[in-house]
């Protein structure tokens, strides 16, 4: 009896020794490997296949990368009084690093950016910094350009058309780089631009893209945040697609796909993330290019031929080399008007300030 | 007396049964929605405490429900004012934009005024933008012309594109990368927050709203009239009441409660003016201003609920992984609930 006593007060004693072992011994490790809550916000859905989708895969392949990482996400917030409302509600989930994923969400982040120093803000595409807000983007026209020599070698019409958003400098900027890679290898090539005045409405971009093709358009580009309605209206009629925003688009047009521009955010949410988590993290207005993994051009269609792929990578080293610049002048703009004399470069810096379409676009630039 | 005590009686316990009854359906719309997030795996009971502590269980959650609340009773009221003349305002949304953007006209050229003189000037103009875009549609109907159903729907487009011309063009800040945007609103111009939250003082248009409508339609001889047009013109007509002056009276005054929405948003919520100003608030406030038949206390709480909804959707988003179109399930659940709240209260309608 005295013994079972002895027996069991020793198990207890083993075993509150192991507890208060493992109480010291828990919250060192996790000291040593902590913990990172990452909160993203989304303007529209994560199944959009563009825009919204492309952020939500980085922040996945993030987490895939880092098992310490925790991701909390928000889809479908619109601009305005919802966005602070989601990332302050983020942070008192714990999180510490907010990504607040769409140009409108700028002044919302900085808002809450300067009641939370000690979180960190990550925002696409925006001009605004903060000690604890940084930015990234990467610039696109040569990546537009490279699509236009695909499509002018792949057009049987000679004539393209383009889905865009908004009239705004950067997107005019795209659609001109793609028309000047376009008649780099196909003088008589066209394009044509439709705006549709908001980033999201697809029987409007089905409209536009099918109103396109009538006028004997047979390659489809787009620069809205779903890029689906387009390429889709574009395989329906047998007529070439090229991409944007997000990798996955070609399974929407198999047949049809020339290729795509892609942004690709997964190591650049790592490195934002590592960076976050061992304290080296600083705010900084991060702008790639072609050679920026977050830029990808997307694998190519059936209907490019192999000297036209050959053509894109070639140009592609030259430009990641510095070597050839995509507003080269003489330039015209499409009401004959001179914008870049010969000799001279319209730089990528300042296609803020771009407000014209160039000699061969079909449009108005406003 | 034995008759009123009686009548009085059967009143009281009639709103007993339906405060019940609407207690009972709002119990069966979370028991319905508990299967939904049983399906996405997810402990109910935990994902309702979830979003009991982020709205209303903290003072921030609360103050963030009251935000989402504002521009929806004012866009609500926007509705019901002129729907006691039985006059379909579907122009909610392009009043909004409209007061919106004649309060940043305001804000924009008067912004070296002082606030106490800036802030009333912004809110005035926003009352009247909102007012006269909606007056347009009240003389086509007091005309005869067109319908204000049709006019004011087609209205809405028009109005947004009005903001997109004044952002894209003359009014865009030179300073935004060429982004479709106005320039920030001065300090002087931007509504101030009440308690360090985000509740603004557009809140108090809102209760100033809400209360005038009861009392004008429940006390005075102009709701008597109102009422009277609302059942039978003809014979209100005859008894000498004009229909024509309610007709531009009500669209004003249901055009300028929008208009104050949108000044408020532009003010407070987004400081500048952009063409994402509004995600469909007039139309939610159509929404929820026929669920409820325009009565104050409706609005009020099927306004609450929606923000609610919104509010502990994201909540559910972030803790439960739930997809954003699921929150949209246990929307379309309350709404019922709320409409199905009506034959419950005695009344045919």
């Amino acid at each position: 009896m005295k013994n079972t006593a002895r027996l069991i007060l020793r198990e207890l004693a083993i075993l509150a020794s192991a507890l208060l072992a493992l109480g010291t011994v828990v919250p060192s490790a996790a000291q040593a490997q902590e913990k990172l809550k990452v909160g993203i916000v989304h303007i529209g859905s994560i199944h959009d296949a563009g825009y919204n989708q492309a952020h939500a895969e980085g922040v996945q392949i993030m987490k895939k990368n880092l098992p310490n990482v925790e991701v909390i996400q928000v889809e479908n917030v619109p601009e305005g009084a919802d966005a602070e409302r989601v990332m302050e509600n983020m942070i008192k989930q714990g999180a510490k690093l907010i990504i607040p994923a769409s140009f409108g969400f700028m002044d919302p982040a900085l808002r809450v950016a300067k009641k939370y120093p000690e979180v960190k803000f990550v925002h696409p595409g925006g001009y605004k910094l903060a000690p604890n807000m940084g930015t990234y983007w990467a610039s696109t026209p040569e990546a537009f350009y490279l699509m236009g020599i695909a499509a002018g070698k792949t057009t049987k019409t000679n004539k393209a058309g383009y889905v865009v958003a908004l009239p705004i400098s950067f997107f005019l900027a795209n659609v001109n780089a793609f028309q000047l890679g376009a008649r780099s290898v196909n003088p008589r090539f066209e394009t044509r631009v439709v705006f549709m005045g908001t980033f999201l409405d697809a029987p409007k971009e089905a409209i536009a893209a099918n109103a396109i093709l009538d006028m004997g358009a047979d390659v489809l580009g787009v620069i809205v945040d779903s890029p689906i309605a387009v390429v889709q209206a574009a395989e329906k009629r047998g007529a070439y697609s090229i991409g944007y925003h997000y990798l996955g688009v070609q399974k929407f047009a198999p047949k049809g796909w020339i290729s795509g521009i892609a942004f690709t955010w997964g190591e650049l949410y790592t490195r934002f993330a590592k960076q976050v988590m061992d304290g080296t993290w600083k705010s900084e207005a991060l702008f790639g290019n072609l050679s920026s993994d977050y830029l990808t051009i997307s694998p190519f269609g059936p209907a490019v031929s192999a000297d036209a792929v050959r053509m894109v990578n070639d140009t592609k080293r030259e430009f990641i080399a510095a070597r050839k610049h995509v507003f080269a002048g003489p330039l015209k703009d499409n009401k004959g008007a001179e914008r870049v004399k010969a000799g001279e470069v319209f730089p990528l810096q300042g296609i803020g300030k771009m407000d014209w379409l160039v000699e061969g676009v079909i449009g108005q630039p406003k | 007396m034995d008759n009123v005590t009686r009548a009085t009686g059967t009143v009281r316990s009639r709103r007993a049964a339906a405060v019940i009854r609407f207690g009972g359906l709002i119990g069966l719309a979370l028991a319905v929605f508990a299967l939904v997030l049983l399906a996405f795996g997810q402990n109910p009971l935990r994902a309702y405490a979830d979003i009991f502590r982020a709205t209303l269980g903290s003072p921030y959650g609360f103050s963030e429900v009251l935000v989402k609340m504002i521009p929806l009773v004012l866009t609500a009221l926007a509705v019901a004012i002129p729907a006691k003349i039985w006059l379909i305002n579907v122009g909610g949304e392009g009043q909004l934009f409209i007061g919106a953007l004649f309060a940043t006209w305001g804000a924009l050229h008067f912004g070296s005024l002082p606030a106490w003189l800036l802030l009333p000037l912004v809110s005035l103009l926003g009352f009247l933008g909102g007012g006269l875009w909606a007056l347009l549609s009240g003389i086509l109907r007091a005309k005869g012309w067109a319908s204000e159903t049709i006019s004011t729907l087609l209205m809405n487009y028009v109005a947004i594109l009005l903001v997109s011309f004044f952002v894209f063009g003359p009014w865009k800040d030179p300073e935004s990368a060429n982004y479709p945007q106005s320039a920030p609103f001065p300090d002087a111009a931007v509504l101030p927050s009440l308690f360090e939250s985000r509740v603004h003082l557009g809140a108090l248009f809102a209760i100033v709203g809400l209360l005038l409508f009861y009392v004008v339609m429940s006390r005075t001889r102009w709701g008597l009239e109102m009422r009277a047009l609302g059942i039978n013109q003809e014979a209100a007509r005859r008894n000498g009441i004009s229909a024509d002056r309610y007709i531009l009276l009500l669209m004003f005054i249901g055009g300028g409660m929008a208009g104050l929405a949108g000044m408020g948003e532009v003010s407070a919520i987004h400081g500048q003016l952009r063409p994402s100003l509004s995600p469909g608030l007039g139309y939610t406030g159509f929404l929820i201003s026929w669920i409820t038949m325009g009565s104050p206390s409706g609005i009020v709480a099927a306004a609450f609920l929606i923000s609610l909804i919104t509010a502990g959707g994201d909540i559910l988003q972030m803790t439960h992984r739930i997809p954003a179109a699921a929150i949209h399930i246990l929307m379309a659940l309350v709404l019922f609930v709320v409409l199905a709240r009506r034959s419950g209260t005695g009344g045919k309608k």
